[in-house]
């Protein structure tokens, strides 16, 4: 087998040396009646060729994105990641690495978390980021956790805009953890009343921007009227590419930023791996959950990084930890950091200019079409359009002329047949003016 | 044993290059590389993009007035940063990786080809499911795969990492109880327990009551009886333990905590020592996550992304997490909403699980077959009985064997010669290798866990033990100041890490002050 060096012969010599007469007999604590003496019931070993071409099969079965118009957002989103990310991010060295609990060998790994944070702590207009953890919605999750933890209260108000994986992931923790989230009615227009939902029980809001339905809003006055009712704001952000010409959520009184990382760096994978960011104000450091990279000196008295204030962590605190968190995402993280560094503040500010030119663009040729009302005064690079029809068989029709035309709302809110007609659309530097056109035209015909 | 093969000694390499000083700080192949905020400068980008189209804008007034304070680098120059960080880096690329109970074995390349198909990595979470029906019956496959190895009857996808998985674990626990009508609140967890077992039950609402290792370094059954009781929720047990032991009671484990009326979580960290040899089901297992970033391969990439799906009995089968695949007459189809009279217990995570990992772990599985596994975890349990061994005269094994895929050794050996584990394991670096886990599990005075995995040859782990029995040998004879300076020969040496807490810097800042305002 291609991945097991020994030979009988090293087997054997081993064996020898350990006293034993074979490797089933260094199984003898095993109970009896637990061994196996016999493969279990799957097939056998292939060669790489074989499995290459079972899986390619599998892969083969897919339309993948790019083989059509995308126009699919919802918190995932297509962008172009330059080809020195992945090739970089494939350097064994990175790739093959572990934690980097011990920091004389690990400071490549140290110094891009260290450069991640930064780059996190930047676009989010906040003080202090972690090394990152799983995806948006767990990061959400750890949001409300920490600001239960800093207020002292168990109550969570939730957006009606609020992605509604998000929101259940919340209610998950919420049910089994003790404390309680209530979501506003969701709706496209966000003519819902935060502020007015925050009582003395009540730790956090949280409210996504730009919202599920793509919709933007200025939230200084909600952290205000949050703020003064001894609760946090929790800004959730699914796509960052936003950050590089929207109002950052610290630059309007966010006290936590729980992002999904993806669109920087990481391709759309099917819903993962992504790279969940999380950051905050630096009084309330000692709350966060997840990794964190500090720097310091070595013995010699250079600089270099370490993991740091671990003493919130699971393997110090064990059952007091901040988070049981573990393992992150810090393959995607690199990833991220590696194309941020390339884009740098211009590169970051045109892509996203790209993007909302080509969703403004958008919206006027939808617009256009009969039957479609777009429903969006501000967004960034999805809004939601209402259908004279229920949008899933109208994305289904489409997908079947080769556009991926968005997500009915009724995918993400199965239990809100009024949304049944909204459709969620959105636009990036990827797609060009004829796939916009062809995308304004079958849906003229479907409709 | 002087099998030093080919290896420096430590005289060969103590002739001062430690002491060597250039005027570009740079040391041969050890490169000094600057923070990408210290290097970039305005104008410069490594991505070019097309002119931005006339558009009305429509922000609602809410662009960003200040700037961002990002550097930006050329292609180039960032093809160069992160490769001179990445030779910053040990690597299981580079060499024999014994962290104990981190299983860092060989990361096939296959498996990174094909998750980066188009058919896999271009595929976006909310297409419409005619066009991901080979993604969703790829699943199903690792589904058929994970369950026909551990024998359990239902499995959830979704869990991010191994954390994650406990975490879906217990809280079907706690969903089957309440189910049950009962308010049962007592977790047991044996002191060797991985840190996040603890967290996570006092996560989920449990008390956690720790119960304490025998002198065998299993559990101590007599202890764990009566610790029994009627509100007793379950027991979180890593099986093999976290001392590389397969817990030989287990059965009997598992009978008396359902006799009390709780479940069996096992945390499965440690399922790649038993792989194809072993079914949880057949142990009485309730629920095990499997970290696919140990027992399968998928590679740990400087902490994640990892993937933990977890299987469960048929008791808990009810209570799975959404979203699962299920098939259907017209193909495969995501079950994604917990809807009415649903005793599924919610969900844990945007969309369906870490897909990539999914690729990529039956990509391993698939080369590998069942022959191959068996043989895998066979190998891998060769490897640190061989290790123990060959090491066993002179360093102190702190419970006899056979062991499972992990070598345990306490401190004993470096009793009276000033040097401790930690200095030890730094040591170690200097050798090329990077150290073993230490000082975990907690119930072994300063702990030495060593994990070679079935991926090292012989002649390799000869090597290694030929470096472990060099140092051992240099304690012994009183040489802790070289020890205790150790690492030399790494960029960078030990690190302040009181220093770094104290006075946490976290980010980079301009010499003028922040570069972005946070308010």
């Amino acid at each position: 087998m291609r991945y097991l060096p020994h030979t009988e012969a090293d087997r054997r010599a081993m064996l020898a040396a350990i006293g034993a007469p074979s490797i089933d007999a260094l199984f003898r604590d095993v109970p009896e009646r637990a061994r196996l003496n016999r493969p279990v019931d799957l097939p056998p070993h292939k060669t790489e060729l074989e499995v290459e071409r079972a899986i390619g099969a599998l892969a083969a079965q897919n339309k993948h994105a790019g083989s059509m118009a995308c126009f699919l957002g919802g918190g995932a989103y297509r962008h172009h990641v330059p080809a020195a990310v992945d090739h970089l991010i494939q350097r064994g060295e990175f790739l093959t690495s572990y934690t980097p609990y011990q920091p004389e060998v690990s400071q490549g790994t140290l110094q891009y978390l260290f450069e991640f944070q930064t780059q996190v702590g930047m676009i989010t207009g906040m003080e202090v980021a972690n090394a990152s953890l799983y995806d948006g919605a767990t990061a959400t999750a750890e949001a409300v956790m920490m600001a239960n933890r800093v207020t002292r209260r168990s109550k969570a108000v939730l957006s009606g805009g609020l992605h509604p994986h998000y929101r259940d992931v919340v209610a998950t923790y919420a049910r089994w953890g003790g404390f309680e989230a209530v979501s506003a009615r969701p709706d496209a227009m966000g003519s819902e009343d935060l502020a007015s939902m925050v009582d003395a029980e009540t730790s956090c809001v949280v409210v996504q921007n730009p919202s599920a339905f793509g919709r933007l809003r200025d939230l200084a006055p909600l952290a205000k009227a949050v703020q003064a009712k001894g609760a946090l704001l929790v800004v959730v952000v699914t796509e960052v590419v936003s950050l590089g010409l929207v109002r950052p959520p610290g630059a309007m009184g966010a006290d936590i930023v729980a992002a999904e990382g993806q669109s920087i760096g990481n391709a759309l994978n099917f819903g993962g791996p992504y790279v969940g960011l999380f950051a905050t104000r630096e009084k309330y450091l000692r709350q966060m959950p997840g990794r964190l990279v500090g720097e310091t000196l070595d013995a010699d008295g250079r600089r270099g990084w370490v993991l740091t204030l671990s003493t919130r962590e699971q393997h110090i605190r064990r059952e007091k930890a901040t988070s049981n968190i573990c393992t992150n995402s810090g393959l995607c993280a690199l990833a991220f950091t590696i194309h941020m560094t390339m884009l740098g503040e211009q590169g970051l500010t045109h892509m996203a200019r790209l993007n909302h030119a080509n969703a403004s663009l958008l919206a006027e040729k939808l617009a256009g079409v009969r039957g479609v009302t777009v429903l969006a005064d501000a967004f960034f690079n999805e809004f939601t359009v209402k259908l004279s029809k229920p949008a899933s068989p109208i994305v289904d029709a489409l997908a079947d002329r080769g556009i991926l035309a968005g997500v009915p709302a009724a995918r993400l809110w199965s239990d809100r047949p009024e949304l049944a007609d909204h459709l969620i659309v959105a636009a990036t530097e990827t797609n060009t003016t004829d796939e916009m056109d062809r995308f304004a035209r079958l849906l003229g015909e479907v409709l | 044993m002087d099998k030093s093969q080919g290896r420096t000694s430590r005289e060969g390499v103590s002739d001062g290059a430690d002491q060597v000083t250039t005027a570009s700080g740079h040391r041969g192949l050890l490169m000094e590389e600057p923070l990408i905020f210290e290097q970039g400068s305005d104008g410069r980008i490594g991505v070019d993009l097309p002119e931005v189209p006339e558009h009305k804008m429509r922000l609602g007034a809410l662009e960003r007035s200040g700037p961002i304070g990002l550097p930006s680098l050329s292609e180039p120059q960032t093809i160069r940063h992160f490769t001179r960080l990445s030779q910053k880096n040990y690597a299981i690329d580079a060499g024999l990786y014994p962290l104990g109970s981190c299983t860092m074995k060989h990361n096939p390349r296959i498996n990174e080809k094909l998750a980066r198909l188009p058919g896999f990595a271009d595929l976006h979470p909310l297409q419409p499911r005619s066009t991901v029906q080979g993604a969703l019956a790829l699943m199903d496959l690792l589904a058929h795969w994970l369950k026909s190895l551990t024998g359990m009857p239902a499995v959830a996808l979704s869990p991010a990492a191994g954390a994650h998985g406990e975490y879906c674990g217990m809280v079907a626990i706690r969903a089957a109880i309440e189910a049950r009508g009962e308010g049962r609140r007592r977790v047991l967890v044996p002191e060797s327990a991985h840190g996040t077992n603890p967290a996570t039950a006092a996560s989920i609402g449990f008390t956690v009551d720790p119960i304490p290792a025998g002198p065998d370094g299993r559990v101590d059954i007599a202890a764990m009886k009566a610790k029994l009781g009627p509100d007793i929720a379950g027991l979180m047990l890593t099986n093999p333990n976290t001392c590389g032991l397969f817990e030989r009671d287990i059965i009997e484990i598992a009978r008396l905590i359902h006799e009390s009326g709780g479940y069996f979580y096992c945390d499965g960290a440690n399922f790649n020592a038993i792989v194809g040899r072993v079914r949880p089901a057949d142990l009485g297992i309730d629920a095990m996550h499997i970290n696919l970033h140990k027992t399968f391969s998928t590679p740990h990439g400087g902490g994640g992304p990892g993937s933990g799906p977890v299987v469960f009995s048929q008791a808990l089968a009810p209570y799975v997490p959404v979203p699962y695949v299920v098939h259907g007459p017209d193909g495969f189809r995501l079950v994604e909403t917990a809807g009415e009279g649903s005793t599924s217990f919610g969900r844990l995570k945007g969309y369906h699980g870490q897909m990539g990992m999914f690729v990529r772990a039956l990509a391993y599985m698939m080369s590998h077959g069942a022959d191959g596994l068996r043989q895998a975890a066979g190998d891998a349990v060769l490897n640190a009985n061989y290790v123990m061994a060959q090491l066993k005269d002179v360093m102190t094994v702190a419970f006899d064997g056979p062991c499972m895929h992990e070598a345990l050794f306490d401190d004993r050996f470096l009793k009276d010669t000033g040097v401790t584990t930690l200095d030890f394991a730094k040591a170690l670096i200097d050798e090329g290798y990077h150290p073993m886990t230490m000082y975990f599990p907690l119930v072994v005075h300063g702990a030495l866990l060593i994990e070679p995995t079935e991926s090292e040859s012989k002649d390799t782990i000869d090597q290694f033990i030929g470096s472990l029995r060099s140092l051992a040998g240099r304690a012994k004879a009183g040489d802790a100041a070289s020890f205790h300076a150790a690492p030399r020969l790494t960029p960078r040496r030990r690190l302040d890490e009181t220093r770094a807490a104290r006075q946490p810097i976290l980010r980079w800042r301009s010499a003028g002050g922040t570069s972005q305002a946070a308010d």
